[in-house]
């Protein structure tokens, strides 16, 4: 039995002013268990404190209730209180008789007997309350970046700047992401390269950072602070310590068709390669699909033209195992395929594009070397048209259903760049809205039209067909004037919508990390906490949360980062007690609990059992983590046997409440 | 007094979660709301964490009506808790009208921090409902009644 | 086709492919026939029998036996693979240790049923058509098939083995039964009609625990109502609302992992029809979340450790439930 001890606040009038704590003290004082009972006017003040603190030594009272405001006003305060005086802080429960009774209830004798009744329940599950001691774990002092596009390469070079060491791992051969292949950026036109590629070099010369580039993330384990990750280095059949990046090799490959991605197919480049000229880090990549050494073993012409004696065609995937203390998921996202928008020509005309393709196709290390050309025939587009909205707010099903964002303004870029560039063109626009929410943005879009004349046109393009001559007949309609209109168009760019990258949901699932139906990661809270995982630990920067432009993604990256710090300047981790618990002579092993867990908490292990007919039993049974666990009780109503339990809220703590509120 | 007296007084069980119902609550009382005493609230960490039984149990000693609040869908402290709880109320709602306990003494309600009107509202809705039921006598435990 | 089995089982018995057989065998009287293991050929000639009263589902016991060593020969009846499935995919039998030989079934009948129907002292049973042919103390007697089937049987869900590995004779289709008409008729009844309908039927419980006990989704280590600690142990049924308790929170927990057997009514003493609160949570289910058969499968997440976000809600109760 516990020797439990009742505190019933006044609050200055605001308890006392509608129920007769002296009567709720005295009823309290006869419920069993309970030693001592007393009132006082300001319980959360000094005074009242000491007189809890006085009454747990004195009365050795092994729980407290505290009939007072709201358990989250001052609950912490009173844990507080019971820890100073010797007593576990989880022995500490509270009444809520403020804004649950006095401050809702006019009447005394009414609101006097609710707060008996709080009171006894909160003794009975005092009764029933076990001391709980908070878990603590060691954090490793590292973070792992996935991702190295200017989200992953932000984040990093925080983390690494406040001392702490990082690790990016980037799929493709180079970091840098998308931001590499655009040209100007909006609303400045500073170009993409210039702002990007000295922070670039900065990862690759920062001490604290490793970039693992052309490597993909195998496998996560672990849990916050203590993450294991196995990472795939694939071979590049290139001594990365031996190539200087001179690029002789890339000029004298013989195989010289293969698409270039960089340049989104619209150039070719040979089985070995170097993505661009400014890529972190240069090393040349052998492509083991197009490559004759490789598929037959013959040729071998790139290693006796590399000085340095780098080629190496025996080069084996490799797997490194690192530990992490937090990891920051930064996978950043593609344009959409358009096979489900032929109405817009895409796979009928070269000469219909996309917007990334058409920033290619402007950039001065493009395939046109910065000069407008029709993909087509070469010759300078006079008529260009653009069409919004391409698979974005989308319900059909064939799109997206969210706004990607970034279409509107990259648009009234390009058009800008356009009319700029060659006064001669004209450019319409096809919108179904403008949406330049953000610093000079609107300025920006305004002077597209009012400076640059720009065609903006409030309607949706209905088809494109390509004629025999080159031309590309655009029908569509004008909301506005109510018009149908035929446009003869040179060009036609398609703002597709964006979408997550496809690793991202394989990746979630590896993190259990958890993402939305249009596979964006969820947030830990919408408003309040935007830039973490529900899963403690896992961080989110950039796109793979939802569309952003290259400003948004940046803060979204320091703010990821000063996330990781916050987590990995600490030495220890303290979890909340109040976890889940499995019982395991109970548990089944039936994996139902494993099925709702947000977190990923719960594991399995066949434990070996002695029995009571003596008999040992080789069992599935269920462990939480108690470092993931966030408590949230899901697991317990899972469980048909009961097996799984609450700490500070259990099955027989919560029944009990039940219990003393009905006796009534 | 008499009147008092021949007014049939409901027990009320009221399941809040602690992020979401709970503060709702506290608002309600901050803005001084009020609400039939009747209800008397039990905090649980998520609406996830009610377990059937102790719905069954809360009938069984003489509960005239049960409630449990929660996030609204969406907005859960732990993301998916209420997606769970909801699936499981509604079969067990329905498993209790298939026995003939009237369906209105149970209810589910998304009350989030912010609405602390809605939270009153709800109460004195649900009171007012389950005062019309009556005493509920088909699910109580006649020994536990002394 | 008993014939055939207790061939399949010695063959596999005597080449070492298997250590055990798990099968049936007949008690005091024909139609008493419980489960059974069978460790030698000669316990097989004596007394493996497989007719049309072994209805008991085997799967449940393989939770023990597929962790004894070596590997166990069970024949499974096509709706007692879902059970078998649905064990699988909660970790409870091992599969590596099993060998499961399908049989086919026409629907199963018992003693009780029979002796209403008139026919006394029992010593066999087969069947031609869709007759069953009782051998009695007092000669031959038929009688239609149709007539002495358990409603479980009648309304049988599926005669398609979800799972084996070997079949003897045919395999059945998946049926479209009207297993759900009963649930409707009491889901029309009034509040007050419904009430007196389930206190007329579980107000007969005895609380012996048998549905429990062979219920093939009830396979807990220890029951919650076993268990102190839980706050719910009850040991006699001391009023009426106990059973209800027990009955309701039984058929929660097997909600989304209830085959929908009939095991549990078939063995009631007090011949409650406690399937029927099995099938309104998987006709609720169904209705609400899309079909799903329980062990129809060993991957797919069971309704209840799942969710939408455009799931109805609770509320859906006050509109669509029973009769208003």
């Amino acid at each position: 039995m516990q020797r439990i001890g009742v505190f019933v606040c006044w609050c200055g009038s605001n308890i006392a002013g509608t129920v007769d704590v002296a009567a709720v003290a005295e009823a309290l004082s006869h419920e069993p268990g309970v030693v001592y009972s007393t009132n006082y006017q300001y319980m959360c003040s000094e005074a009242g404190q000491n007189i809890i603190k006085d009454a747990i030594k004195e009365q050795q009272l092994t729980g407290v209730v505290i009939c007072s405001c709201s358990p989250r006003m001052h609950e912490a305060t009173f844990r507080k209180t019971a820890a100073a005086a010797g007593l576990n802080p989880y022995m500490v429960e509270i009444a809520n008789i403020r804004e649950q009774c006095s401050w809702i209830h006019k009447d005394m004798p009414t609101a006097t007997e609710k707060a008996i009744i709080l009171g006894r329940a909160a003794i009975a599950k005092v009764q029933l309350n076990a001391p709980l001691i908070a878990g603590e774990s060691p954090v490793t002092k590292r973070a792992l970046v996935i991702g190295g596009g200017i989200a992953g390469i932000q984040t990093a070079l925080d983390i690494a700047e406040a001392g702490f060491e990082v690790d990016i791992v980037e799929k493709q051969p180079t970091i840098g992401g998308k931001m590499t292949q655009l040209d100007k950026t909006f609303p400045t036109l500073d170009c993409a390269a210039c702002i990007l590629t000295p922070k670039m070099v900065d990862c690759a010369q920062n001490e604290n950072i490793n970039i693992f580039a052309y490597s993909e993330v195998q496998e996560v384990k672990g849990f916050v602070g203590n993450f294991t990750a196995k990472i795939k280095k694939k071979a590049r059949f290139v001594d990365p310590n031996k190539c200087t990046g001179c690029g002789e090799c890339t000029e004298k490959c013989p195989m010289k068709k293969i698409p270039n991605e960089f340049n989104l197919g619209m150039d070719n480049r040979r089985a070995i390669y170097i993505p661009f000229a400014q890529a972190v880090p240069k090393i040349a990549t052998i492509d083991p699909d197009h490559c004759n050494m490789l598929k037959n073993g013959k040729c071998g012409l790139c290693a006796k033209v590399c000085g340095a004696g780098a080629i190496d065609y025996k080069q084996k995937d490799e797997i490194v195992e690192r530990q992490y203390g937090a990891i920051v998921v930064a996978t950043g996202y593609n344009p959409i395929k358009l096979d489900k928008f032929d109405e817009f020509g895409y796979s009928l005309s070269p000469d219909v594009v996309t917007s990334l393709e058409f920033e290619r196709l402007t950039n001065a290390a493009g395939p046109t070397s910065g000069t407008l050309l029709r993909p087509s025939d070469g010759k300078h587009p006079h008529t260009l048209v653009f069409v919004q909205c391409v698979g974005s707010r989308d319900t059909s099903g064939c799109g997206k259903p969210y706004c990607s964002k970034i279409c509107c303004m990259y648009t009234a870029k390009h058009a800008m760049l356009v009319r700029e560039k060659y006064p001669d063109t004209e450019v319409y626009v096809f919108y179904i809205d403008v949406r330049t929410p953000g610093k000079n943005f609107d300025e920006f879009y305004r002077r597209a039209v009012e400076e640059y004349g720009v065609h903006y046109i409030k309607g949706m393009v209905g088809k494109v067909a390509p004629r025999a001559d080159g031309k590309l007949m655009v029908q569509a309609s004008d909301l506005i004037s109510n018009e149908q209109l035929h446009i003869e168009a040179d060009m036609v760019v398609l703002a597709a919508a964006i979408e997550p990258d496809k690793t991202a949901r394989s990746l979630g699932t590896m993190l259990t990390a958890s993402m939305d139906t249009n596979d964006f990661f969820t947030e830990a809270h919408p408003k309040l906490r935007p830039v973490e995982s529900p899963t403690a630990g896992i961080f989110l920067s950039g796109v793979c949360q939802g569309p952003k432009d290259i400003p948004e993604t940046v803060s979204q990256a320091s703010a990821a980062a000063a996330k990781v710090i916050g987590l990995l300047a600490k030495n220890k981790l303290t979890g909340n007690p109040c976890v889940a618990t499995s019982d395991e002579m109970m548990c089944n092993g039936c994996s139902s609990c494993e099925k709702v867990c947000p977190y990923g908490a719960i594991t399995y292990q066949d434990k070996e059992f002695r029995m009571p007919d003596r008999t040992v039993a080789i069992r599935r049974v269920a462990s939480v983590n108690e470092a993931v666990c966030q408590g949230c009780g899901a697991c317990t109503v899972a469980c048909p046997s009961g097996a799984m339990d609450l700490k500070g809220f259990s099955n027989s703590q919560i029944m009990a409440e039940v219990d003393a509120i009905c006796k009534m | 007094m008499q009147d008092v007296k021949t007014t049939f007084k409901p027990k009320i069980v009221a399941f809040c979660c602690n992020w979401c119902s709970y503060a709702g609550a506290d608002l309600a009382g901050t803005n001084r709301l009020s609400y039939p005493a009747d209800v008397k609230i039990i905090r649980v960490p998520c609406s996830c964490r009610v377990n059937p039984m102790f719905i069954l149990r809360a009938f069984q000693r003489g509960a005239d009506g049960v409630i449990l609040c929660g996030c609204h869908p969406g907005d859960c402290h732990y993301t998916s808790g209420n997606y769970y709880a909801r699936r499981r109320m509604t079969l067990l709602f329905s498993m209790l009208d298939y026995l003939g306990i009237e369906k209105e003494r149970t209810r589910v309600e998304w009350v989030s921090a912010a609405e602390g009107a809605k939270f009153a509202e709800t109460m004195n809705s649900f009171v007012e409902t389950v005062r019309s039921l009556g005493e509920n006598k088909r699910l109580e435990d006649l020994r536990c009644k002394k | 086709m008993q014939k055939i089995m207790i061939a399949k089982a010695k063959e596999l018995l005597q080449s070492g492919a298997v250590d055990r057989v798990l099968g049936w065998k007949t008690g005091e009287f024909a139609y008493d026939i419980t489960p059974a293991v069978f460790e030698t050929i000669e316990e097989l000639e004596q007394s493996f029998v497989y007719d049309d009263f072994c209805g008991a589902n085997l799967s449940k016991y393989l939770i023990k036996a597929s962790r004894l060593d070596g590997k166990t020969l069970v024949f499974l009846k096509p709706c007692d693979t879902y059970s078998f499935n649905q064990l699988i995919k909660e970790h409870r039998i091992l599969r590596d240790n099993v060998y499961v030989v399908g049989v086919p079934c026409e629907g199963k009948t018992d003693g009780e049923t029979l002796k209403q129907h008139g026919i006394k002292g029992i010593l066999g049973i087969g069947s031609q058509g869709d007759d069953f042919i009782i051998d009695t103390l007092y000669g031959e007697k038929t009688v239609k098939r149709a007539d002495v089937l358990p409603e479980r049987c009648q309304n049988c869900k599926s005669k398609q083995h979800v799972v084996y590995d070997e079949l003897l004779g045919e395999d059945g289709q998946v049926l479209d039964s009207h297993r759900f008409d009963m649930v409707e008729k009491i889901e029309a009844m009034t509040p007050d009609e419904r009430f007196d309908f389930w206190r007329g039927e579980l107000s007969r419980c005895i609380r012996c625990n048998a549905c429990r006990n062979v219920c093939p989704a009830c396979s807990c280590e220890k029951c919650v109502f076993d268990n102190d600690a839980s706050g719910i142990a009850q040991k006699a049924a001391a009023d009426s609302f106990e059973e209800n308790m027990f009955h309701i929170i039984r058929a929660f927990h097997v909600a989304g992992r209830c085959t929908d057997c009939g095991e549990c009514s078939r063995v009631c003493p007090q011949n409650i029809p406690l399937h029927l609160l099995n099938r309104k949570f998987i006709k609720d289910i169904n209705e609400l979340y899309g079909d799903f058969q329980a062990g129809a499968d060993t991957e797919s997440r069971a309704p209840l450790t799942n969710y939408q976000e455009s799931d109805v809600e609770p509320s859906i109760v006050y509109h669509k439930g029973g009769n208003r």
